[in-house]
């Protein structure tokens, strides 16, 4: 399972990197993401609740690691992608509210229709925007992100955990 | 008086949840700070709306609302737009890479030491400050329950609240702290529903008749459903309702009780549904004070509301006694007593989840990283159900002190401290891979410093009539509110700590904090 969550080139990116190649643990892992068995890594003393250095750029590793691959790289992006324009159009939206409201109030006290005028309007749509922008962040993140999120998710715990001697 | 019978049952139902919920605790940390980290996102949800929506929102913006009439409606637009902020990019991010407090998430990246000690002095401020907002918000409600200005009577009220969150907090923890905050959630919605129902009644669902009576008897005629009353003077008035509007946005990303809700849910998926959960309460919420506040223009009128109270906060109360019949009816008093009543229980939730965030930021943050390392380390659980003690002493003894203040003011002043000390250092640790630990502490120094100085130097402080020293003259900075300067200084001083560190960035660790962000790996 873990192997089908990763992109067209998991590994072969870091092992071309800055990693010492006589690194056991860095074997194992060119041996590929599903396989490792911890045989690699030095087994951590049962009691101790501290990582040991040596797990800690372990650990450190296999999160540079899933940092370069594809799949965690998919999902930066399509975060990134919804929430960049987003925050730059409500803010901006907002920013312009306010400094409309102060600074043109005569064109803020225009009538639309009845008692409402174009600052009731705009009130209530800062109301509105805001409800629809949660709307469909929550929308976006349930279907675009979540599972390839969960599955990234396991996949690192799995290869840290299995680093860490099955320390949990 | 019926108003404290109904607050004494508040308070005796709520002791009932922290005796009952603290009947098998274990005393962990975990229980303490997020307790146990089980509910679910409905309820925490409306926990995080109980612990949002202060009296400040409930008696203050409706109150602004029925004296300036639309300005006031601009407090309660940059109270809910800034959810955006936290839902967007704070909540999950945060969920996912903290423990307890917002100096986890920086300290992940960073060297501890100094990172802790930076963001738990901005996370106890902040908090201190905004604590002593709504402890002079409980002095004043009590002075206009008992009718005339008794200090005597005001002092008690301070006490007693301090009193009681203390008691919460430091028995009860997180797990009493939160089913506070649902219950307040619930009878505050409930009693602000059912006020905009009576209102909308009154006007046969007319919602432009509302607006055109409001108008009428405001004494404004249609200035009043328009920006400029209270913000349209001069120049600095506006920049000064522009630098307060920012802080508000930005602030709330940046306020520890809030982060520290977060993690009261098992996952970051947990943890944005209650985002928008709460979203819905407290939209739907600042939707019914705009009914509330130009149903109090309308139906009470501004004169009487100013008379009763310079500051508006009274509008609420008396809008209640006039649906429920006008003063002297039963159904009148009984409605002022619940208004009353809701809004003594909405300071007592407010406090008790402000002090408990405060305490985990002393315990967690400051005594774990200031203690000598020699002396033999008391729990940390321990230490905080003291610092609650201390926090709620200190509270209490400032909101004595500041008991004339202007309560939105405070409120504005924490979310602007919120803004200038938290949230840049939190936006550079989650998102920026060049950010280092000198950007981190000159991040949270460098917008701390700026806007508590500007506060000193303001109007607030000396040089006019309103201000606290009256006869001095030291103010040398012309805005009430210094968010405008002092978060772009927050930012600023975190990006020139970045790149003038001696040190690299630590790529390993950004990685590490970045794929936990994102994908929940390694969160507890």
């Amino acid at each position: 399972m873990p192997q089908e969550g990763y992109g067209p080139e998991p590994v072969a990116t870091g092992a071309a990197g800055p990693v010492r190649l006589d690194d056991p643990w860095y074997d194992a892992l060119a041996s590929g993401w599903g396989e490792l068995d911890g045989t690699g890594a030095p087994t951590p003393a049962a009691a101790s609740p501290r990582r040991r250095p040596e797990d800690r750029t372990a650990a450190a590793e296999i999160y540079l690691e899933v940092q370069r691959s594809e799949a965690f790289r998919e999902v930066r992006r399509r975060y990134r992608r919804f929430v960049v324009p987003a925050v730059a159009v409500f803010f901006t939206w907002y920013v312009v509210y306010v400094v409309t409201a102060t600074s043109a109030p005569g064109l803020m006290a225009r009538p639309v229709a009845g008692a409402v005028n174009v600052a009731m309007l705009s009130g209530l749509g800062q109301f509105l925007t805001t409800f629809l922008f949660t709307w469909a962040y929550a929308r976006h993140a349930r279907l675009r992100r979540d599972r390839a999120a969960l599955e990234l998710r396991w996949d690192t715990q799995e290869l840290t955990r299995t680093v860490r001697g099955g320390e949990r | 008086m019926l108003a404290l019978l109904l607050f004494s049952a508040f308070v005796a139902v709520t002791l009932g949840i922290t005796t009952w919920v603290s009947r098998d605790r274990h005393g962990s940390a975990e229980e303490f700070y997020v307790g146990g980290r089980l509910f679910s996102p409905m309820e925490n949800g409306f926990a995080i709306a109980g612990d949002y929506m202060s009296a400040a929102s409930f008696l203050g913006i409706s109150g602004l609302i029925a004296l300036y009439g639309y300005d006031g409606l601009l407090y309660s637009v940059g109270f809910l737009v800034a959810w955006l902020v936290v839902l967007f990019l704070v909540a999950e991010l945060v969920r996912n890479c903290g423990r307890f407090t917002l100096a986890d998430v920086v300290a992940a990246r960073m060297r501890e030491r100094p990172v802790r000690i930076a963001a738990g002095t901005s996370s106890v401020t902040v908090s201190v400050l905004y604590l002593v907002a709504q402890m002079v918000g409980a002095g004043s409600l009590v002075a206009l329950l008992l009718g005339g200005t008794s200090g005597a009577a005001r002092n008690w009220a301070v006490i007693g609240v301090g009193a009681l969150m203390v008691i919460y907090v430091s028995l009860g923890g997180m797990r009493a702290t939160t089913w506070i905050q649902i219950v307040k959630a619930v009878l505050l919605m409930g009693g602000t529903v059912a006020l905009t129902a009576l209102v909308l009644v009154r006007f046969h669902g007319d919602f432009d008749q509302l607006l055109r009576t409001a108008a009428e008897r405001s004494g404004h005629g249609d200035d009043f459903l328009a920006p400029g009353l209270k913000y349209g003077g001069d120049w600095t008035a506006r920049f000064d309702f522009i630098s307060l509007g920012l802080a508000l946005v930005l602030g709330t990303a940046g306020l520890p009780h809030i982060l520290s809700r977060f993690y009261t849910v098992p996952t970051a998926r947990a943890a944005r549904r209650s985002v928008v959960w709460s979203i819905g309460l407290i939209g739907g919420f600042y939707l019914m004070t705009i009914v509330l506040g130009f149903g109090a223009a309308a139906l009470v009128g501004s004169d009487a509301v100013r008379r009763s109270n310079p500051a508006g906060n009274t509008a609420v109360p008396l809008l209640a006694l006039d649906l429920g019949g006008g003063s002297g009816s039963t159904g009148g008093t009984v409605l002022f007593a619940v208004v009353a009543a809701i809004a003594f229980a909405t300071i007592l939730a407010v406090v008790a989840g402000i002090t408990l965030a405060s305490s985990a930021s002393v315990a967690h943050d400051l005594y774990a990283s200031l203690r000598r390392r020699r002396a033999k380390p008391h729990s940390e659980v321990a230490v905080a159900r003291a610092a609650a003690v201390g926090i709620g002493v200190v509270a209490i003894a400032l909101g004595l002190l500041a008991r004339d203040l202007n309560v939105a003011f405070l409120v504005g002043l924490a979310f602007a401290v919120a803004a200038s000390a938290n949230l840049p250092v939190l936006l550079y640790s989650l998102f920026w891979r060049g950010f280092t630990t000198r950007g981190a502490v000159w991040s949270v120094y460098g917008g701390l410093v700026p806007a508590l100085v500007l506060v000193v130097l303001s109007p607030v402080v000396s040089g006019s009539p309103a201000s606290l020293f009256p006869d001095l003259d030291f103010q040398y900075f012309p805005l009430e509110n210094p968010g405008l300067v002092s978060i772009p200084l927050g930012f600023l001083a975190g990006w020139l700590g970045a790149v003038t560190s001696p040190e690299p960035p630590d790529e390993a660790r950004h990685a590490e904090t970045e794929v936990r962000a994102l994908t929940g790996a390694g969160a507890v």
